[in-house]
């Protein structure tokens, strides 16, 4: 059939095969991937054993009043921490920013602190803060380990963040400290109106990252015996020689961090727009 | 007898590593006047501009604003922003805040003006510019030769004495040009002592009382507009007129 040339092309968005055939070869294949996997684990001898172990839904559900119970408490710390993190890691970063003279010894300080923070694994802050401090009985202070190792968290975390933010600072035009001098602010006046509020828009996808990074990290926090999701599960795990408990924690965990990361996506994706649209 | 100089500048000097960028420059600016500054890129015009109101340091030399060394601790804390002020090439606006809130940041929080009252000097520098109807949008928003009238009127909402533009059309499409060169003349009109370092060599011959020609950090000539254009001393001058004549933008 000779249609006319001028037409425009048929829509075809509204086709019934356009829209099915991808989906169904995405579904078949989808299908038999993870189903000759499902077959290939399942086929082992040990099968039944682990399923017994790590897939009882029995033990699941004695486990998981427990587990749930300490999962709030892992999200209280991921909370509190957060707050914290954000705040102490913009001190840091205002400090590195400041320009006058006058702030130099500080910001060494700062450089110093960022770097040991970074350095040590931050385990070994959870655990040299959580066992050691206690030890001290510092007068006025809370001994108790799940404080001492948030402190651990928020510290090296801090360290992290501020380099971000750092990164943010670095990314505003020299032009608008120029800007800002010319009409007479201070430094600190520059930060606060017009080189912070860019450098934090900026840098809002990679704390994204962090955030979502630190919603599991506090697990670190259960080998102070502190009783989050994981120490909850370990409990259980250690009084039916049954596994399951651990895999009710890492649902949890997922349940928590899958919308994180999506937003986290989200928010990146809303950044690269209007970047685009910015540079048109 | 001269009329007594707003600006005095003397034996200004300034190095970047071991090469002066500015090198023993003497001018002086009078009430009213309009001063342009003219040369190739690198001859020094835009690192003076940014002397004259503190933004960059010298090494050597005095620059005066009415008999007072602008190094004075009188001048500090903004007062010598507020009676100096300069617009940019890039117009520098800060982009997180809305037009109006570009323009009354400096008188609110620099000068400790009520709001109320830095908003009704923004909204009359905005309604002089035509843009009273853009105040409550983002630079971003707004056309290159929008940005560069909020810049303006930013600049110009300390009520200045002086006011130093820097290349302040030089990153504007060709279209966008004459606004705000309709504005300068306008705030020439009005008396305002200007310094300005401009490209546009029809609109400096035009505006300018007087235009120094400057390269590698000094002034080699300077005069009336007509003068200079027409019939330049110095051989260098001369050079560089040529080339600007040639390059169609005489």
């Amino acid at each position: 059939m000779i249609r006319d040339a001028t037409a425009p092309p048929r829509d075809r968005s509204g086709d019934w095969r356009t829209v099915l055939f991808p989906a169904l070869i995405s579904l078949v294949s989808i299908i038999a991937v993870f189903g000759a996997l499902a077959w290939w684990v399942t086929s082992s001898p040990q099968w039944p054993r682990v399923q017994a172990q790590f897939f009882s839904l029995g033990d699941m559900r004695a486990a998981f009043p427990r587990v749930l119970e300490g999962f709030w408490v892992s999200m209280q710390v991921w909370l509190t921490a957060l707050v914290c993190i954000g705040l102490w890691a913009l001190v840091l970063a205002v400090v590195r920013a400041l320009r006058a003279p006058l702030f130099a010894p500080l910001r060494l300080l700062v450089v110093i602190y960022i770097d040991i923070f970074r350095g040590v694994p931050v385990l070994l802050m959870v655990l040299l803060f959580g066992f050691g401090i206690p030890a001290l009985n510092l007068p006025g202070l809370p001994n108790a380990a799940l404080f001492w190792g948030g402190v651990a968290m928020v510290l090296t975390y801090a360290a992290y963040v501020a380099e971000i933010y750092r990164s943010g600072i670095d990314s505003v035009h020299e032009g608008q400290w120029a800007a800002a001098k010319s009409l007479g602010l201070t430094e600190w006046q520059t930060l606060r109106y017009s080189i912070l509020p860019q450098a934090l828009r900026n840098v809002l996808p990679a704390l994204m990252n962090i955030v979502v990074a630190l919603q599991k990290d506090v697990a670190l926090l259960s080998v102070l015996g502190v009783r989050d999701a994981v120490r909850e599960a370990q409990i259980y795990t250690a009084t039916t020689f049954n596994y399951s408990s651990l895999l009710v924690a890492a649902g949890l965990f997922l349940l928590a961090t899958i919308p994180m990361a999506r937003l986290a996506d989200w928010v990146a994706r809303r950044d690269r727009v209007r970047r685009l649209q910015r540079t048109q | 007898m001269t009329a007594p100089a707003r600006i005095h500048i003397q034996a200004l000097t300034k190095y970047f590593g071991n090469r002066p960028v500015l090198d023993g420059i003497d001018l002086s600016i009078a009430l009213h006047e309009v001063v342009c500054l003219i040369g190739a890129s690198g001859s020094g015009k835009s690192t003076l501009l940014r002397c004259i109101n503190g933004l960059e340091m010298w090494d050597r030399g005095t620059v005066r604003l009415d008999g007072v060394p602008i190094d004075d601790p009188g001048f500090g804390g903004g007062t010598l922003q507020k009676r100096i002020a300069i617009v940019f090439q890039s117009f520098n606006l800060f982009p997180t805040m809305t037009v109006r809130d570009n323009i009354t940041l400096a008188p609110c929080k620099v000068h400790g003006k009520a709001r109320a009252e830095a908003e009704k000097t923004a909204h009359h520098l905005l309604t002089r510019f035509g843009m009273a109807a853009f105040a409550a949008r983002y630079p971003e928003q707004l056309s290159g030769g929008q940005q560069q009238r909020v810049a303006i009127a930013r600049a110009l909402a300390t009520d200045p004495d002086v006011l130093l533009l820097d290349e302040v059309t030089a990153a504007l499409d060709p279209e966008l040009v004459g606004e705000v060169l309709s504005i300068i003349r306008d705030l020439k009109a009005r008396g305002l002592t200007m310094v300005i370092v401009t490209h546009e060599m029809g609109f400096a011959r035009d505006i300018a009382d007087r235009v120094a020609f400057l390269e590698g950090g000094r002034i080699l000539e300077e005069g009336a507009p007509d003068r200079m254009f027409l019939a330049p001393h110095n051989a260098r001058t001369r050079r560089f007129l040529q080339r600007i004549i040639d390059a169609g933008r005489l």
